[in-house]
């Protein structure tokens, strides 16, 4: 409450309004990270140990990769210093990309629909200190991953060039403001888009703008087929080499100049000016996108109370012909399923996902196109050893697709279980109709990657029949694991079904799903090379080799269909919400 | 109509219903009061088969909850306090997904979302998203969605909270005539007035016990009431030294 008081002789009453500092702002959200990391759950320490060996897997991972790398270039007249250059560029550019993305989508949350911004904006605080704190916030949430990977490369960058002790210092200050600068343009991009359109609106439309560009870059990306550029040979002269690795991929960007500082300080020539440019470039940045927050925030923000009315009619055709579809399987069954594909098709930020698939099987149907297969030194072996280890990488595909659709369905469930835990429904319907929704899909996207990338390698019959009949067994398998540990793993609370498959469990899920094909590959490895063998010399196949391994890999697939699912059932039998 | 006996819920330590016994007969409408914290949502929730009691039985329509739950929860309808429901479907579809929950389907389910809606005034909004619903707006749609399937029995939580005073004296009315015809309801509620000129009887529970229960002139009879509110009633029970102490919390 503004607390008055009397000033001394006939001045006039003096009142002191409140003040909050902008760390208060932030006070819940770090008490809320603290009583998380405190909280003394079940299993709390086998959950750290697990991320923790994941995350320093991962690391050591990159550290690995870029160490090598980074020690041949060094070992490269001339040219390696420039390729070393290069490539941190474009690595950089691709974080700045990142970053640019993750803080629009994240400022339409953290500045508009975030809960705890009725009693923020309702409260006296000063517009400076909310647009600092949102500010804030939104550059934690949105650039956290990115720290996360530019530790092992810039470790990696430190010891290869003897950056010595100064050099972690440098790259703190080269990266506050490289995470700032796309934190500010990201948020004021989101505030001139919510003054276009309603807050809900905007969020489908940045949705389905996020995964075009993201799947665009990567499109484009393999389309230009970067693996000829690897070969010196393919340009005229050393000379053309050179000077394409010397032009700067993008002069004006920060990525550009964090590049500049790093290269410059690590081979002796320190690039002030580099540090300069992104140092103002940041102030300049968030006088700007402050100016801009006073001027637009309030008439967006309450236009993002604003609801998308959305008129749905549905009694349309293709409502019917799913009820007659579904309709042997029941009523429940039936009003299940078109639940479960309603809810699907009508949330952007769910099917504009689909667009990333479909490039992710674009490109995985060009890699397989182009591998080359042909010519001399090429065996029948390796012709028919690429299609069984494609299973593997089909595999992971169709996993990370499950992660993402079927995953998170139980947790979605969370604020609706009252209604189905009230109904004379059993458990086991929900999760038939969230298995058969996302499996069904799946099984024809698996059958199609497959069969389309068999034909494509021409392959023999036998191992056509082996790698479909494989995928499809596994498919199933995948599906029931997302089933399984999305349910023993629920996020009920989550608003954000993006988020879900980037939890724990999810982790979880893609390390058994990992396992189940990494077993299901083993496990067949040995007939298959028997039946090629046997081909390839003309000597018979051993049957009983055959059916004990393809079959051990059928009773692994069924297992890891099953055993889920059945604990799935207990599991969420016993959810009390 | 609902039987509890003995019924418990533990959360570790802590008891949050303890051993509770209650008979609601069939045509009843019955109210259930408490402060906040007593008890009154666990036991709804307990009664709607969403919770799993520590000890007791629960019947609904003569069935027992933990023993054939499908058969129970047949017969019951439940409206929440929190109306969270699937943003994506539209009120039409929300309710015709009800019905199916409990294999009802048909001309006649859509006769009755029809003329549901319509009594709520959401007439207009059937074939709008919920997530264009306001707060009260969805309550009604869920209060819709207990009616659809006509269950025997409905328990209500907290069924007043975010309606406008129209819908309130509709619900007031529905709930009325349906226990007219023979069916059950059991709410509770933080409005006393309601409970009082609406319910046949009363239970009010504090720390997970039951403190009071019978109609309005049992509770006054027993309690040495008098002419009494249930207001005065209420916070006798509940602890009135609340209300007395105010100076001190203003002057503090």
């Amino acid at each position: 409450m503004p607390e008055a008081r009397r000033a001394s002789g006939s001045q006039p009453a003096v009142t002191v309004l409140p003040d909050p500092p902008l760390l208060h702002l932030l006070l819940p959200k770090w008490l809320t990270a603290r009583s998380r990391t405190l909280q003394g759950e079940k299993g709390r320490g086998a959950r750290f140990a697990v991320l923790g060996f994941v995350g320093f897997l991962f690391w050591a991972f990159v550290f690995g990769v870029l160490y090598r790398l980074l020690t041949y270039f060094r070992g490269v007249e001339e040219i390696g210093q420039l390729l070393a250059g290069k490539l941190l560029g474009l690595i950089l550019l691709g974080f700045t990309s990142i970053l640019l993305l993750s803080n629009v989508i994240t400022a339409l949350s953290s500045f508009f629909l975030a809960k705890d911004l009725d009693m923020l904006v309702s409260a006296p605080v000063d517009w400076l200190r909310l647009y600092g704190a949102k500010l804030l916030e939104t550059v934690v949430a949105s650039s956290w991953m990115v720290l996360l990977v530019s530790v092992p490369m810039f470790t990696a960058y430190g010891l290869v060039y003897d950056g010595g002790w100064l050099f972690p210092l440098l790259v703190v200050a080269l990266m506050v403001p490289l995470f700032v600068i796309p934190a500010v343009v990201g948020s004021a991009l989101t505030l001139t888009l919510v003054n276009i359109f309603p807050a809900r609106r905007t969020r489908d439309i940045l949705s389905v703008i996020a995964v075009l560009t993201a799947g665009g870059i990567v499109l484009l990306f393999r389309l230009i087929r970067p693996e000829r550029l690897a070969r010196p040979e393919g340009f005229r002269s050393l000379v053309d080499f050179i000077a394409v690795l010397r032009t700067p991929t993008s002069p004006l960007l920060p990525s550009e100049w964090v590049q500049k500082a790093t290269m410059g300080f690590l081979n002796g020539e320190p690039d002030w000016l580099a540090v300069y440019l992104l140092w103002t470039t940041a102030a300049a940045a968030v006088v700007l996108g402050a100016l801009l927050h006073r001027w637009l925030y309030l008439t967006g923000f309450s236009k993002a109370q604003e609801s998308a009315q959305r008129f749905v009619r549905s009694g349309g055709a293709l409502a019917s012909l799913g009820r007659a579809v579904l309709s042997p399987f029941g009523v429940l069954r039936r009003e299940l399923v078109l639940k479960e594909l309603r809810l699907f098709f009508r949330d952007t930020t769910q099917w504009s996902q689909l667009i990333l698939l479909a490039v992710l099987v674009v490109v995985y149907v060009f890699n397989i196109k182009y591998l080359p297969l042909r010519g001399e030194g090429i065996t029948f072996f390796l012709v028919n050893v690429v299609p069984f280890l494609n299973l593997v990488l089909a595999g992971f595909v169709l996993a990370s697709i499950a992660a993402r659709f079927i995953f998170p369905g139980v947790s979605l469930e969370g604020r609706t279980l009252w209604l189905l835990r009230s109904s004379p429904m059993h458990v086991r319907d929900l999760l038939w109709a969230k298995f058969w929704v996302g499996t069904l899909p799946l099984l024809l996207l698996a059958v199609a990657i497959v069969g389309v990338t068999d034909y494509l390698l021409q392959v023999s019959e036998f191992m056509f029949f082996v790698s479909v009949a494989s995928i499809v067994l596994l498919t199933f398998a995948l599906s029931g694991l997302a089933i399984g540990f999305g349910t023993m793993f629920p996020q009920f609370e989550t608003e954000n079904a993006a988020q879900i498959p980037t939890s724990f469990g999810g982790l979880l899920y893609m390390m058994a799903s990992v396992a189940v094909i990494g077993g299901v590959v083993i496990l067949e490895a040995r007939p298959v090379y028997g039946y090629l063998s046997a081909k390839a010399f003309g000597t018979a196949a051993d049957p009983t080799e055959m059916v004990l391994g393809f079959g051990a890999a059928a009773l692994l697939c069924i297992a890891a269909t099953v055993v889920p699912i059945r604990m799935a059932l207990t599991r969420l039998e016993a959810v009390e919400r | 109509m609902i039987e509890l006996l003995k019924l418990t819920k533990r959360y570790g330590d802590f008891t949050a219903v303890n051993g509770i016994d209650l008979v609601v007969p069939r045509g009843e409408l019955f109210g259930f009061l408490g402060p906040n914290g007593a008890g009154k949502t666990t036991t709804l929730r307990m009664i709607a088969g969403i919770l799993k009691p520590t000890s007791g039985t629960i019947r609904v329509a003569g069935v027992d909850m933990t023993a054939d739950p499908i058969t129970a929860k047949s017969k019951l309808g439940f409206i929440p306090d929190r109306p969270f429901i699937y943003e994506k479907l539209t009120g039409a579809e929300f309710l015709r997904f009800v019905a199916g929950l409990y294999d009802q389907q048909g001309d006649e389910v859509e006769h009755r979302a029809r003329e549901l809606l319509a009594l709520f005034d959401l007439e207009e909004w059937r074939d709008e998203l919920v997530e264009s619903y306001s707060h009260g707006m969805r309550q009604k749609l869920i209060i819709s969605s207990a009616f659809v399937h006509r269950p025997e029995v409905i328990v209500v939580d907290e069924p007043m909270v975010g309606l406008d005073p129209k819908a309130a004296r509709i619900l007031k009315d529905l709930f009325r005539e349906y226990t007219n015809r023979g069916h059950t309801i059991i709410f509770s509620t933080h409005t006393l007035e309601v409970a009082e000129s609406l319910c046949d009887r009363l239970a009010i529970i504090v720390h997970g016990e039951i403190k009071a229960y019978g109609t309005m002139s049992d509770l006054r009879r027993d309690l040495q009431g008098g002419e009494r509110g249930l207001e005065e009633i209420f916070l006798r029970l509940t602890g009135e030294n609340a209300a007395r102490n105010l100076v001190d919390v203003l002057d503090a």
